[in-house]
């Protein structure tokens, strides 16, 4: 993992800890380019550890929501507040954490994107497409004060199938926001 | 990451938009939100986006789109979408929003499609 990390010195962010070959830990500065910078270094650890080319976007996409939603929703933009970035491989699963540090939110007052009255809102579509990528996702109170996004996915290597049935959006999304 | 690139050209009275790249935050998302209100500002509003060399879009490109079609509906015109790669008409899909746009797959038929009747 750390021969594939971007040296310092990209701007607006610092690498605090790599401290193995299973776990990575990043500073993101509250600004745009950290979206796209904590999707390429997921990307990259996710490639590295095997998932197919659809499991890379799966999970690249969810980075990007959950820094996005740190970014806006969390962090208000505000570029004083930072936003962290944790993966660990485990023997079976990649787990993805996002913390913020805003007033954290409750996953049960996250209005559903699919109800007939929100399908034309311009925004509210990321716990959604996270829930719907990843083979667990959950919210908790983060040490940071704000909200720590939890996600995971089987490693294709743990049963030579990975759980990536689009199909289960509707499903989550209908459980989680009734 | 390919940024997007925004241009557009004349067919009969609708406006095809030919978008390629990333439909992402930042500056993706910007240039097709300025893209769209300049074609408004021109009396545009017969628009038929062309999404075929878009490769991503993210929830932030998502609400872009929707504002747009928005945006064009409330100005009593069409917005309407063609070509969709796999990725993008999969996650209009599960958001169900593959309901919600015109969706077409064959320009020549998309642009019949459209009212031609003087908005």
């Amino acid at each position: 993992m750390h021969s594939n990390a971007r040296p310092n010195g990209y701007g607006g962010w610092q690498l605090i800890k790599m401290a193995d070959q299973k776990h990575l830990d990043v500073t993101l500065e509250t600004q745009v380019e950290s979206v796209n910078l904590a999707e390429e270094m997921c990307l990259r650890v996710a490639e590295a550890a095997g998932f197919d080319e659809d499991d890379c976007y799966r999970i690249g996409m969810s980075v990007r929501e959950g820094v996005i939603n740190a970014f806006h929703y969390g962090n208000q933009e505000r570029p004083e507040k930072k936003i962290y970035l944790a993966v660990d491989l485990t023997s079976d699963k990649m787990v993805i954490h996002v913390l913020d540090e805003g007033k954290g939110f409750n996953l049960r007052d996250v209005p559903n994107p699919l109800a007939e009255e929100n399908l034309l809102s311009t925004s509210g579509r990321g716990i959604f497409l996270m829930r719907s990528f990843m083979d667990e996702f959950d919210v908790v109170p983060g040490r940071t004060g704000g909200a720590e996004i939890i996600m995971s996915k089987k490693l294709p290597s743990a049963d030579g199938h990975p759980a990536n049935d689009n199909d289960k959006g509707d499903q989550n999304a209908t459980s989680h926001q009734a | 990451m390919a940024l997007l690139q925004a241009t557009y050209r004349d067919a009969g009275v609708v406006t095809v938009l030919d978008l390629s790249g990333r439909i992402t935050l930042g500056e993706g998302s910007a240039l097709l939100r300025s893209t769209i209100r300049e074609l408004l500002a021109d009396q545009r509003v017969r628009i038929l986006v062309n999404l075929g060399d878009i490769n991503y879009i993210d929830s932030s490109g998502i609400g872009e789109l929707v504002s747009a079609y928005t945006a064009v509906k409330n100005r009593g015109g069409e917005l309407k979408l063609l070509n969709l790669t796999k990725k993008v008409r999969d996650l209009l899909q599960i958001t169900k929003l593959y309901t919600v746009f015109d969706v077409h797959t064959d320009e020549v038929t998309a642009l019949r499609s459209f009212n031609n009747t003087t908005v």
